[in-house]
């Protein structure tokens, strides 16, 4: 039998915790702590919002973008995969449909590819139209749809625009270059157009440097490399190689207005048998390419380019 | 689970919801509103822990939320809507089964904790929003947002919720609902 010799145990005193007590037993924040931390908040949301750039949050906002950035860009890089399983589950005629979807529009793609040039060349064209118009005159623009055959021995050609367009005989047609010839005949939709190189075509024209005024010929023919001639009225003023011959004009603007560049002085000849020189005229406009044409219309009208027109990104107005 | 283990897993559930939050989820996006599942994991802490422990850990989850990268509101305003959450559903908890003995809340429990934790929360950040008219968006498209976060944050929480709980509470032998140990401060007589 040993004896305990151990000091009596010391009964518990019974503690009287306070409230205070009790709740931080239990776990409860302190009233100072919610309020601080309120307070915190609130703060630290008046702070950042007022402050704007050069808030006190933004650096602690870049260091946790800097920890997190990468470390979101991880996940979102493993979960790829996953999110994207939905999409990987096609069916065969899904994925079908896909294909044609894409050959379809790979298709005008190309075609729009291979359009280009022509797309490119057909602005060009309306943009020298519209240079044009600093002549003064308003333009009907047309697009050549025929050419008259060699065998009927005459040179003209069709375009697309009649007298729904305000067209009728006798009007002066230009292109970017220079002047194309006159309307004959119109119909609602089309018109023909006497070419300057027609041997039946006989124009005022005026020298531009002297002034001179005589009748530009045509030859006939359309790829001729000498498809018009030049007749001063004046028979002792010779011609010069490399002047520019304009229209003269008619009374009235019809059937040509006046100032329309047609071509240049290419070689000289003397008649001797009338004592008189004949100039041949290498024409500004190429006669086997026409495709833009204007046509010189009363101002006013729809679908008319008006004199001094703007020209806006690809187009005009 | 106590001591220095605790606040390390709250850090390891409030990130890994964070990265949750901004990578994976909005792509299951519905109109662009999100689960707050940030927010859910406070509940759900609050569940285990201590009220006190909950809302710190609402306030820092909160600042994290304000500062980590897609965030652009008034730093603390999601500071003080998780804290209001930490505190709320922390005291409610704890008052509720202060009887019982330690466990895992019940599911019905923890459900009713996410929506209610969720209405509080996504209330407190868009009033706060009003208060400094940082979004400016009016009132109607406000609670419109609001009510189809917190629909979305219930049914999060039928996952978020139980998963942070049983986080908290895996340790073996780990007495949930704990009080930290304090020392006292009068000494026995």
């Amino acid at each position: 039998m040993s004896l305990d010799t151990r000091p009596p145990r010391q009964s518990p005193v019974r503690q009287v915790a306070t409230a205070r007590e009790r709740q931080e037993q239990r776990g409860m924040p302190s009233r100072s702590l919610l309020v601080a931390l309120v307070l915190a908040c609130v703060a630290l949301m008046v702070v950042d919002s007022t402050s704007g750039e050069e808030s006190p949050v933004a650096p602690v906002r870049r260091v946790a973008g800097e920890v997190l950035g990468p470390a979101q860009a991880g996940v979102a890089t493993v979960l790829a995969p996953i999110v994207g399983i939905p999409d990987a589950l096609r069916t065969n005629a899904d994925l079908r449909e896909a294909l044609a979807a894409a050959e379809a529009d790979n298709k005008d793609k190309e075609l729009e590819l291979l359009r280009g040039p022509y797309d490119e060349n057909r602005r060009d064209e309306l943009l020298g139209l519209c240079r044009m118009t600093d002549l003064g005159y308003a333009l009907a623009p047309a697009r050549v749809i025929g050419y008259g055959s060699a065998q009927s021995f005459s040179s003209t050609v069709t375009i697309d625009a009649g007298s729904d367009a305000g067209l009728r005989p006798d009007l002066t047609v230009l292109n970017a270059d220079g002047l194309v010839g006159r309307i004959l005949e119109v119909t609602s939709h089309t018109a023909t157009v006497l070419l300057i190189v027609d041997a039946a075509s006989s124009v005022g024209g005026r020298v531009g440097d002297n002034m001179e005024n005589g009748m530009v010929d045509g030859r006939g023919g359309l790829a001729d490399d000498a498809p018009l001639d030049l007749r001063l009225l004046d028979n002792t003023v010779v011609p010069e190689r490399g002047q520019a011959v304009v229209t003269w004009g008619s009374e009235g603007g019809a059937p040509y207005v006046s100032g329309v560049p047609i071509g240049e002085v290419s070689r000289v000849y003397e008649e001797l048998r009338l004592g008189t020189y004949r100039a041949v005229l290498e024409p500004y406009v190429d006669f086997t390419a026409l495709d833009l044409v204007g046509v010189v219309v009363p101002s006013g009208g729809e679908r008319v380019i008006e004199a001094g027109c703007t020209v806006q990104g690809g187009g005009v107005s | 689970m106590r001591g220095t283990r605790r606040p390390f897993t709250a850090l390891l559930a409030v990130v890994m919801a964070l990265l949750l939050q901004v990578t994976v989820f909005p792509h299951l996006a519905w109109d662009g509103v999100v689960p707050d599942l940030v927010l859910l994991s406070v509940v759900g802490a609050a569940l285990v822990t201590d009220p006190r422990f909950a809302t710190l850990l609402g306030f820092g989850a909160g600042l994290l939320l304000d500062v980590a990268p897609p965030a652009d509101h008034a730093a603390g305003r999601w500071a003080l809507a998780l804290m209001v959450v930490g505190y709320v559903v922390g005291r409610f908890a704890h008052d509720h089964d202060s009887g019982q003995s330690g466990g895992r809340p019940s599911y019905p429990l923890m459900l009713a904790a996410g929506a209610g934790g969720a209405f509080v929360g996504i209330s407190v950040f868009a009033l706060s929003g009003l208060l400094l008219r940082d979004p400016a968006v009016d009132l109607g498209q406000l609670l419109e947002v609001v009510l189809a976060a917190a629909v979305y944050d219930v049914l999060a929480a039928a996952v978020v919720v139980p998963a942070t709980v049983w986080l908290f509470t895996r340790e073996p032998g780990a007495r949930p609902a704990q009080v930290t140990p304090r020392t006292p401060r009068r000494t026995p007589v």
